[in-house]
């Protein structure tokens, strides 16, 4: 009986840690996304643009770890659901591992050579394998959750049309909107000079789509009681914090809060991510096979984390791994964090990004 | 089986083939280049001559260029399991999933988060600590290569689990993060990486040598270069001997095809060269050069042993998981182990001659051992290649050793158009990203070491941001 008890807990457990490891990911990864997506429209020159990528140069390859440990970690607990999910979105995934590649790949070697040509088409790679990725996530994600065909194995048996309906591509729009808007708060904490008044405009102007579009996909989850099972409360509640967030963002922003206005855009896209989780649990990948659009029947081929968990003494284990290393690795990354807080400009540092400024508040 | 789920595997497999191959040639430069790098930093640190903190930002740079393709690739590693391979995951996650989970929180965080401070944080950080933060991203890609092998040495050699709710279940985490086969696949690959490394900073210091560019800092780079070329290659055969014995025992299919021993000898013979029918699975040789007695004393250290060949353990695994091929592809096996082997065995020869030419300082001068050093650099990258190949196609046709076939580990839910899809996109980027690191490290090379420091203004850091 202890063992089924503990079972019971330890399923819920590794769906939460799982959660948390998305949120992280959504969280610094986005921020990088967002960056990326801006670099051309924020920094106008060479030495901007420098600027505006050395602030996630240092950091960008720990913050994709996010991802790695949040699909490893998925595959180790429930082994179902990372295989119906990664084989289920197929094209999906491809895509975003090209675009991830590329922007990797762009984002070191961009450097590497001064020729125009050079420069600009790893630019476009970084803005491009910036946008792809940040649109598809939401996608993805709001398809987890409105449900995709599964067959009684799991195995998803629609083709590509089914993952871009209406309701996932504004999950699309909505997780692009909020990673530009993240971003542009990031690059106004990150920066000083002209390239922070550019990153602090783009931020006032991003605030309003990506408010805008996380109060549209809260109500249409809220008017399909599938989507969110039931609890509306919850989700209401979660929802209303990311908008109000979103929009204390902008209001500290405006205020030359950047500290501020950063915790607010992380927080939101935190809150966002509770939105989804809450309301997926217990259900891990939503089956609408068979299942009328609007209907409240009951799906019995929705994964959940009682069907798809690994077994007891695996998630016993993962769970003393993770409860070892995941402090280490958050003191680690946090420092990494500090080492890099200085804030960069556009100009002035002939010799590299490293070199500029200082931390102090800078004059709007 | 349909056709249409056959081509759906062998595409799949193709892609495996092909996305795991690439980021393996970055992996042992990762490994073994960040070992190399974080040595010559500590002998900067130590000793404080300026040709230590050269050469570490040197080869340093390339160490970075490398890295980046490395990690970007090894993403598409960890979702491919689920993407091509869902039965497969479902069937082992239970187990498999773990080392690759801790892989991911135990090392790659550590490489990932300390590379980012290495190169961008010499400035901000004290030698000390700048000294560190190397040293964990090589030990964040060693212990990266222990994990991952942690799961593959399951594959080879199912331990620790048992069979439960239609899938395999873990029973002890730590039979599988200690089993032979998995410590030898280990210390195999990490002496494969140092032999890497040194082939390559030797062809580097070789083409400054011939160009008689810094020749004095070249030719102190190039003796390391031939130290650590000696300790991998000695290392990488030896393990790699203790591998082979060990797979007599536990995969000895997968060693019989690779000696292409068809029939059971006692004693049995070594062969060194043979050819066989032109078929996929032949049943024996029509050639074969062979020293008597020496695959008996190889595989337990007895003259006169049995060692049982490719037909007998064909009978043996029919009568044990029913009729059907159980041989790999012998051809395969046996051309990879020798190639594998013989590019060892050259690259000991390699750097003894080269120590010999450096006894009063001959090295410099010998423009015949430093030209052929230069395009000697593909081997240890085509021998890393055949050792995977050996690996994983001598497996075959088990994708788990005695518990799942390939053929039965594929997504059901995508389509062989998809895979073919995906496969041609990986081709292209892949090699379109080839041929851009390839010529960044060129550039990199030649372009040289920056120019000493004035005999006044020391180097106090190690300066590698850009």
């Amino acid at each position: 009986m202890v063992v089924a008890n503990t079972f019971v807990s330890l399923r819920g457990f590794w769906f939460v840690v799982i959660g948390l490891l998305w949120a992280g990911y959504l969280v610094l990864e986005g921020f990088d996304f967002g960056v990326g997506m801006l670099m051309r429209l924020i920094g106008r020159d060479a030495a901007e643009r420098k600027a505006v990528i050395g602030t996630i140069e240092p950091v960008w390859d720990g913050n994709e770890v996010w991802l790695i440990v949040a699909g490893g970690a998925t595959f180790a607990a429930f082994p179902d659901w990372y295989a119906s999910m990664f084989s289920g979105f197929y094209i999906v995934f491809f895509l975003i591992l090209i675009a991830l590649i590329f922007r990797g790949v762009a984002i070191e070697y961009r450097a590497k050579r001064s020729g125009v040509r050079w420069r600009s088409a790893w630019e476009t790679a970084i803005v491009l394998g910036s946008a792809v990725p940040a649109f598809l996530w939401g996608l993805v994600f709001a398809n987890v959750i409105r449900g995709i065909p599964l067959d009684s194995r799991g195995d998803f048996i629609g083709d590509l049309g089914n993952l871009f309906g209406g309701y996932a591509i504004l999950g699309g729009l909505v997780s692009l909107a909020l990673f530009a808007f993240h971003g542009a708060v990031f690059l106004t904490l990150r920066t000083s000079g002209k390239v922070r008044l550019r990153a602090k405009m783009a931020a006032v102007w991003l605030s309003l789509p990506a408010a805008a579009l996380v109060l549209a996909i809260l109500g249409w989850s809220l008017a399909d009681s599938g989507t969110v099972n039931g609890k509306w409360i919850a989700a209401f509640v979660l929802g209303a914090i990311a908008v109000a967030l979103v929009t204390a963002s902008l209001v500290l922003v405006y205020r030359n809060r950047d500290g501020a206005a950063f915790a607010a855009t992380a927080l939101a896209i935190c809150s966002a991510s509770a939105l989804f989780f809450v309301s997926l649990y217990p259900r891990l990948l939503v089956s609408n096979a068979g299942r009328p659009p609007g209907s409240l029947m009951a799906r019995g081929q929705d994964l959940t984390v009682f069907t798809a968990s690994s077994s007891h003494h695996t998630l016993v284990l993962m769970t003393i791994v993770a409860l070892i290393f995941m402090p280490l690795v958050l003191i680690y990354q946090g420092w990494t964090y500090w080492v890099f807080r200085a804030r960069l400009r556009g100009d002035s540092i002939p010799g590299g990004a490293a070199s500029s400024g200082t931390a102090s508040r800078p004059t709007p | 089986m349909s056709a249409l789920a056959t081509s759906t595997v062998e595409l799949s497999r193709w892609q495996f083939a092909i996305t795991i191959i690439y980021h393996f040639l970055f992996v042992p430069i990762t490994i073994g280049m960040g070992l190399f790098v974080a040595c010559l930093q500590t002998a900067w640190y130590r000793t404080k001559q300026e040709r230590y903190q050269r050469l570490t930002v040197f080869f340093g740079k390339i160490l970075i260029i490398n890295i980046a393709l490395g990690v970007v690739t090894g993403i598409v590693q960890e979702f491919q399991f689920g993407m091509n391979w869902a039965t497969y995951s479902r069937y082992v996650g239970d187990i498999f999933g773990a080392p690759l989970a801790i892989e991911g929180l135990v090392a790659f965080f550590l490489e990932s988060v300390f590379i980012g401070l290495w190169i961008f944080g010499s400035g901000r950080l004290s030698p000390r600590v700048h000294l560190a933060t190397i040293w964990a991203v090589a030990l964040g890609s060693i212990l990266s290569a222990y994990f991952i092998l942690a799961a593959n040495s399951w594959m080879q050699h199912p331990v620790g689990y048992h069979k439960l709710n239609g899938r395999a279940e873990m029973t002890s985490l730590w039979a599988i993060l200690t089993q032979g086969n998995l410590l030898l696949a280990f210390t195999h690959v990490i002496s494969a990486a140092i032999l890497t490394a040194g082939a390559l900073t030797l062809a580097v210091s070789a083409y400054h040598l011939l160009q008689k560019n810094e020749v004095e800092l070249f030719g102190h780079a190039a003796r390391i270069s031939l130290v650590v070329l000696l300790i991998g290659g000695l290392s990488v055969v030896t393990w790699g001997h203790f591998q082979g014995q060990l797979a007599t025992r536990e995969q000895p299919m997968k060693m019989a095809a690779a000696e292409a021993l068809f029939e059971t000898e006692k004693p049995a013979s070594l062969s060194l060269f043979a050819l066989g029918p032109l078929e996929k699975y032949p049943s024996k040789t029509t050639f074969n050069v062979t020293v008597p007695h020496l695959l008996s004393f190889l595989n337990n250290w007895s003259w006169s042993s049995t060692v049982e060949g490719v037909n007998y353990w064909q009978r043996d695994y029919a009568k044990e998981y029913g009729a059907g091929n159980y041989k790999p592809i012998v051809a395969v096996n046996y051309w990879s182990f020798r190639l594998m082997a013989g590019i060892g065995f050259l690259f000991i020869a390699w750097s003894m001659l080269g120590l010999w030419l450096t006894r009063r300082g001959r090295l410099e001068r010998s423009r015949r051992f430093l030209r052929w050093s230069i395009p000697l650099l593909a081997l240890p990258f085509l021998a890393n290649t055949f050792g995977w190949l050996l690996r994983e196609m001598g497996r075959q046709p088990w994708v788990v050793e005695g518990l799942l076939k390939t053929s039965n580990a594929f997504s059901r839910s995508v389509s062989v158009q998809a895979v073919a899809f995906t496969l041609a996109g990986f081709i292209l980027v892949y090699t379109l990203l080839a041929a851009v690191e390839a010529w960044l490290v060129v550039s990199v090379v030649k372009s040289g070491p920056a120019p000493p420091a004035g005999e006044r203004e020391q180097p106090k850091q190690i300066e590698l941001g850009y």
